[in-house]
């Protein structure tokens, strides 16, 4: 059986390895991130993002495995990210992998890095109860999946225009509060308003069932960004701690309706929050208030597994190996891999 | 060289413009778009890829870099806002993606006009007084667009493309 395995990650900013046991026991893992570098200039630069990945992946590595108390000849797979990301980050964990899978004469296990953040929820929990609504929300994609079983998911709805990741970042750099433009807009929100200015909900209403089929589980947040870039233009004197909040309210209050919407629907026995937006301490405040009101489980992940790492890959290739096999040596990276999706 | 000004007063308004410019445009188009936050790029994107025929949702590549759709043409949608030198638009691979089955709009392309070698179409979208007006300046910069100039001069008062309704 294959337990111990070894999970990289290089689709954007991090550059991380990390060793897992069964999807549960995380043994090491090392993320070096790059947000420093990147800055100076207002987000990934991809150029940037590769030579980085390249220079700091080997040491990554050699730390995951020093930390474990693990060598070669303990583990029992290599699993990388192989998309969505950018295809110059991915092909180096993806070609570092390959090599090792080789050396060592072990599997190699090709991992969506969608999947990888839902598994990291797990990480914590292993006694998981089927099905699920998750809420995968990062800098580049905010959706709601329902997982019926390991690796087998059904996509309830997406964002029509931008993630809420990215109207996050937006909006901070709008705001001139930096990168990353999440931790920046949670961070001073703690001292607004978040009621002082009502800005719009998309597809949020009183009764989900008056909302077209394709429009109940959708997400847009590009006409909030535009609402909150209209009335700072004409009401400059705002308090900018004001403007966070109540623009971080309207992200969460969309983002927990939708999900809890969802639930409803399907029966879902469990709500799962996953993504670099889960990192946001009032989604998160949110999500568990609104799992009580269900009477549903909550899987949230601790904020370290929110952010990309490769524990959550080492965890997502051990299901992905244990339920399809390894993955072929000529898999190849893609950009814009989707979830894996039944049907 | 002319400039072509629409005025519209809403994103559904922008949408049918952008769709009379999909009308016009052919395989190798390189469209820069370029507007302050909150703009309508993207809104302007999914109104000429839908005319185009592109079924699944166009959503902003700023975190993708680039999508791919497949329509009547196939529409390439960048986005080079988080790029900061132009070294790094080398990274998109542009060469390779303004091909002669596709047409190519980029987000935020001020910033990397002057690394483009072969001509272009700016589309600048300004904000108008009102919460959803906007200005939409379409103005050609090189020979592609020159036998096309009096079509885009169309686009402002409904033109040649509005007539059979939106081209599939």
């Amino acid at each position: 059986m294959s337990d111990v395995i070894l999970g990289i990650e290089t689709s954007c900013d991090e550059t991380a390895a990390a060793v897992v046991e069964r999807a549960q026991l995380v043994r090491s893992s090392v993320v070096s991130s790059q947000v420093e570098r990147h800055a100076p200039f207002g987000g990934v630069v991809p150029e940037i993002a590769g030579r980085a990945h390249v220079e700091q992946l080997v040491p990554v590595i050699a730390e995951a495995l020093v930390s474990a108390g693990a060598e070669g000849a303990d583990l029992d797979a290599v699993a990388a990210t192989t998309g969505p990301g950018l295809a110059g980050s991915l092909l180096i964990g993806v070609s570092a992998a390959k090599a090792l899978s080789l050396v060592w004469d072990v599997p190699f296990v090709s991992v969506n890095h969608l999947e990888a953040h839902l598994y990291a929820s797990f990480l914590e929990e292993p006694d998981l109860e089927l099905p699920l609504v998750v809420l995968l929300v990062s800098g580049g994609h905010t959706m709601l999946v329902f997982m019926e079983d390991h690796c087998r998911y059904r996509l309830l709805g997406s964002t029509l225009d931008d993630a809420a990741g990215e109207a996050f970042d937006k909006v901070a750099r709008f705001l001139g509060l930096g990168y990353p433009g999440g931790p920046a807009i949670d961070e001073l929100s703690v001292e607004g308003d978040p009621s002082a200015f009502a800005y719009p909900r998309s597809m949020v209403q009183e009764n989900p069932a008056t909302l077209p089929d394709d429009r109940r589980f959708a997400f847009s947040f590009s006409g909030l960004k535009t609402a909150v870039v209209n009335h700072v233009r004409n009401e400059p004197d705002a308090p900018t701690a004001d403007v966070a909040a109540s623009f971080q309210e309207a992200v969460v209050d969309t983002l927990v309706t939708k999900a809890r919407w969802a639930v409803e629907a399907t029966g879902a026995k469990g709500l799962c929050l996953g993504g670099g937006v889960a990192a946001n301490s009032r989604l998160r405040e949110r999500f568990l208030d609104t799992c009580g009101d269900l009477g549903v489980r909550a899987f949230l992940p601790s904020r370290s597994m929110c952010t990309d790492n490769a524990a959550m890959v080492a965890a997502a290739g051990w299901w992905r190996l244990s339920m399809f096999g390894p993955s072929p040596l000529d898999t190849g990276v893609d950009p814009n891999q989707g979830l894996p999706l039944v049907d | 060289m002319t400039t072509t000004v629409v005025h519209t007063g809403s994103a559904v308004a922008t949408q049918a413009v952008a769709a009379r410019l999909a009308a016009l445009v052919g395989a190798g188009d390189l469209i820069v778009l370029c507007g302050d936050l909150g703009a309508g790029k993207t809104t302007f994107t999914q109104g000429f890829g839908e005319a185009l025929g592109v079924t699944s949702p166009v959503t902003s590549p700023t975190f993708t870099l680039a999508n791919r759709y497949e329509g009547a043409l196939i529409v390439n949608h960048l986005d080079v806002y988080r790029l900061a030198h132009i070294a790094e638009v080398e990274d998109l691979g542009l060469p390779e993606l303004v091909d002669d089955r596709s047409v190519t709009l980029i987000e935020w392309g001020d910033a990397i006009v002057g690394a483009l070698s072969g001509g272009y179409l700016e589309v600048r979208i300004r904000l108008g007084d009102g919460t959803d007006d906007r200005t939409l300046e379409f103005r050609a910069v090189g020979t592609e667009w020159r036998d096309r100039e009096a079509a885009l001069s169309g686009l402002a008062d409904g033109g040649p493309g509005d007539a059979g309704g939106a081209p599939c």
